[in-house]
């Protein structure tokens, strides 16, 4: 593919990459890091190219080719100029990969984090056993109002207690 | 060109494959073209949000389907190729997913049938061998289990509701129930897939099908019709006549421009 690799610039360390990217926000919700959120999944050195190999968090999301767009600006302005994306469908992303530091984030911003007990399914059905905390007054006295929210990550919840509606990041 | 318009293409593994990929990524497309229609036209803000965000997930499969069904057909297409430049006759969606949005209670009750089967479907898938199958099946079965969970929920909800609701489930019912079983049917080709070590058993789809199907119904109160299968054959490339109306529609842009982009 490439025929010009005569390109010899130093190049920065992966752990250095790994930190700039920490400065990369999600485009849908800004308060959280392409890292929180778990979806670079690799990064390498191919000769003087960077790959950069990240998983999709819904196959439909929008975000998705954003979020590329983004890293690449970023890394560029960091010095990078040869970068090259690859995804990765294996293992499915979870938002068991979200980090500590992202659910404290985005609790903090007003989005429940996802519950860490993933729904279980019965013969089809399909159980939430998930008990999701208001982020705003911590009551687990919540409803949800609908399966699907504002992105495709997030449902809509309501509080029974402060009556404040909120997002809740949900498990996949 | 011409052997990809024969109606029975030859029975290789990787023809067969191809069927079966177009089949998966043209029913998320078609449906998802359809529920697109409702943006901005929900009978509830949230209501809107979810078809929107289903529609939303489906195309995003229909892009990992059509683009592997690209790969292993070789000729260089495309998934952008395959969705906007095939004619009716070339697409393998079921007739349930073409059927008009209808009312909202019959666009649920279409996407609840069709839900019923994609989710068991997509679980048998994940233990295909051939590991690209697999890893996407893996992949938007996390997606599709919302989408069963939301509308076994409104069509029970609706079903069992005012008179008013019951009566629009109940004939939507009557008027979808002949096209869904066409989803459960197994083409030679498929058989082939599965003997031949390529995908998951997928046979025992229809037996979890129809528990979903029998136990939300009755939760709804609704009563299944006894009327029998539609005729079918989108898989063999016939439709009915709504899908070239929606393909008019979902392909203008690139017919009229061909290979436009944003």
């Amino acid at each position: 593919m490439a025929s010009n690799t005569s390109s010899s610039s130093t190049k920065p360390s992966l752990d250095t990459v790994w930190q700039w990217l920490a400065d990369v926000p999600d485009p849908e919700i800004p308060v959280i890091s392409v890292i929180d959120l778990g979806i670079v999944r690799e990064l390498e050195w191919d000769d003087a190219t960077l790959v950069v190999t990240v998983t999709p968090t819904y196959t439909g999301c929008p975000a998705t080719r954003v979020i590329n767009d983004d890293i690449r600006t970023h890394l560029t302005a960091c010095g990078i100029d040869s970068i090259r994306f690859e995804r990765r469908l294996s293992p499915a992303w979870t938002t068991d990969w979200l980090t500590e530091e992202g659910r404290d984030k985005l609790k903090e911003y007003g989005i429940a984090p996802p519950s860490k007990t993933p729904s279980t399914l019965a013969n089809g059905f399909i159980t939430v056993a998930a008990a999701v905390s208001c982020p705003r007054c911590q009551s687990f006295n919540t409803e949800m109002v609908s399966q699907f929210g504002s992105t495709p990550c997030k449902s809509s919840y309501r509080c029974l207690d402060c009556l404040e509606p909120f997002d809740y990041f949900k498990c996949i | 060109m011409n052997a990809l318009h024969a109606a029975n293409p030859a029975l290789t593994i990787d023809g067969a494959l191809f069927e079966l990929l177009t089949h998966l990524g043209d029913n998320s497309l078609i449906l998802g073209q359809r529920l697109s229609a409702w943006c901005g036209h929900g009978p509830a803000l949230e209501e809107d949000i979810a078809l929107a965000n289903v529609a939303l997930d489906l195309i995003g499969q229909t892009q990992l389907w059509l683009e592997l069904a690209g790969d292993v057909e070789g000729q260089g297409r495309s998934a952008d190729a395959l969705a906007y430049h095939r004619d009716a006759f070339d697409f393998r969606n079921a007739h349930l997913v073409e059927q008009p949005n209808g009312d909202f209670g019959q666009t649920l009750m279409r996407q609840f049938l069709f839900d019923a089967w994609h989710l068991p479907l997509l679980l048998a898938l994940t233990k295909s061998p051939d590991n690209r199958i697999a890893d996407i099946a893996e992949k938007i079965s996390k997606e599709v289990r919302y989408h069963l969970e939301r509308s076994s929920d409104l069509v029970i909800r609706l079903g069992d509701g005012s008179e008013e609701s019951h009566r629009r489930m109940q004939r939507a019912l009557d008027a979808l129930m002949p096209h869904a079983y066409e989803l459960l049917q197994i083409t030679d080709g498929d058989a082939l897939l599965i003997s031949e070590g390529v995908i998951g058993d997928i046979t025992s789809v229809t037996a979890q099908w129809e528990e979903q199907v029998n136990s939300v119904l009755a939760l709804a109160t609704l009563s299944r019709p006894n009327s029998p299968a539609a005729p079918g054959g989108g898989r063999r490339g016939r439709h009915t006549e709504h899908l070239g109306y929606l393909l008019a529609d979902l392909q203008f842009l690139q017919r009229a421009y061909p290979d436009a982009t944003w």
